[in-house]
């Protein structure tokens, strides 16, 4: 049994491309939805990132909240403290954004440092 | 998160260790678990009890991210190395099937041993594997995040495939033919030892019953299913309509 040769896998890597931008000297946050409840468009786990020129990468949600957590992870790339975030309708806090599903779910921002 | 410990997470991914990346949800502290790894210990700067450590352990062997036990402020996201998808044939639905399961995350191998089929220019982006399918398969030491489909439709590389799978934890095995040429297989298997409980285990004719005819189409149809079975999902078709699946086209 020989293999022929190596490879690069198809699927995204959204941590090496962060990784990537990061090297090109561009300020970097990453989105992570940490938990969920009801309907949600996107598992446990999920990674949107975003850099500085508003370069963006994977979703945490069909498209509803990224929007809000693009302006959050921009707060954060300026310095802010990393931050724990929910939407969904049962949410009346600062936060507008619903889901169109009905779901609710929580997005941990955080810089890449 | 702290550059470095991306780095190190990247490192982990890249040497297929199973890792976990814990975060303090209140601060952002963070410490990543490379498990199964001899020394391996914890980088960053959040301590975890021997507990969380226990927890952390059987969330990344259930594959599962979420909330470390009972503590909802702490996140444990598990990183496995990807499932791992063994197509045995290097054949015209195997070229169509190999990037869409690459795009859907799985690690990739094409085994045959027929140089004429299984060479670089009609598989570009996919590791290549030599030699018998039993004797190959074996080699790759199948696991329950490894699924298994052979397309060869040749009984003397497929059936040995099907032997080696059907005596792993493998969690889909598929095998392309028609009823008939099913039938045939699940015969010689039987002979072969193998009682109906684990022959149970094959879907065959190969694929959801989604009236796919080109290889592309039958692709699909067969990741389709491997997906429905990974995630437990309901069979959208509990009655197979006669000459509506993918088998019809072969």
């Amino acid at each position: 049994m020989a293999k022929q040769e190596t490879v690069t896998a198809g699927a995204e890597d959204l941590l090496a491309e962060a990784l990537s931008w990061r090297g090109q000297g561009h300020k970097v946050a990453l989105a992570t939805v940490v938990s969920t409840w009801g309907s949600s468009p996107r598992p446990v786990g999920s990674q949107l990132i975003v850099d500085d020129q508003l370069r963006l990468q994977g979703s945490v949600s069909g498209g509803c909240i990224e929007g809000a957590v693009v302006h959050e992870a921009q707060a954060i790339m300026g310095g802010a403290a990393a931050k724990l975030l929910e939407f969904g309708v049962s949410d009346e806090q600062a936060w507008e954004v619903g889901l169109a599903c009905g779901g609710t779910i929580q997005v941990f921002v955080e810089v890449v440092e | 998160m702290k550059r470095p410990l991306l780095e190190a997470l990247q490192a982990a991914r890249a040497a297929k260790h199973p890792t976990a990346l814990v975060t303090d949800l209140n601060d952002g502290r963070q410490t990543l678990i490379a498990t199964q790894v001899a020394g391996g210990e914890p980088q960053g700067d959040l301590p975890l009890t021997a507990m969380q450590r226990t927890a952390v352990e059987a969330a990344v062997l259930a594959d599962r991210s979420g909330p470390l036990g009972e503590d909802a402020n702490l996140f444990v996201h598990v990183y496995n190395p990807p499932l791992r998808l063994v197509v045995v044939g290097a054949v015209h639905i195997s070229q169509a099937l190999v990037p869409m399961a690459q795009l859907a995350g799985y690690e990739v191998l094409v085994v045959d041993p027929r140089k004429a089929w299984a060479n670089s220019e009609r598989f570009p982006a996919v590791e290549l594997v030599d030699g018998w399918p039993d004797e190959a398969l074996r080699g790759l030491a199948p696991d329950h995040r490894t699924a298994v489909v052979v397309l060869t439709h040749d009984p003397k590389l497929d059936d040995p495939a099907l032997g080696v799978a059907l005596r792993s934890p493998v969690f889909y095995i598929g095998a392309l033919g028609s009823r008939k040429t099913h039938a045939g297989r699940l015969n010689r298997l039987r002979d072969d030892g193998l009682d109906d409980s684990a022959l149970a285990r094959i879907h065959g004719p190969i694929g959801l019953a989604i009236g796919a005819r080109s290889p592309a189409e039958i692709a699909i149809a067969i990741l389709a299913q491997m997906t429905q079975v990974l995630h437990g999902a309901t069979p959208l078709v509990k009655e197979t309509p006669l000459g509506s699946d993918a088998a019809a086209a072969q």
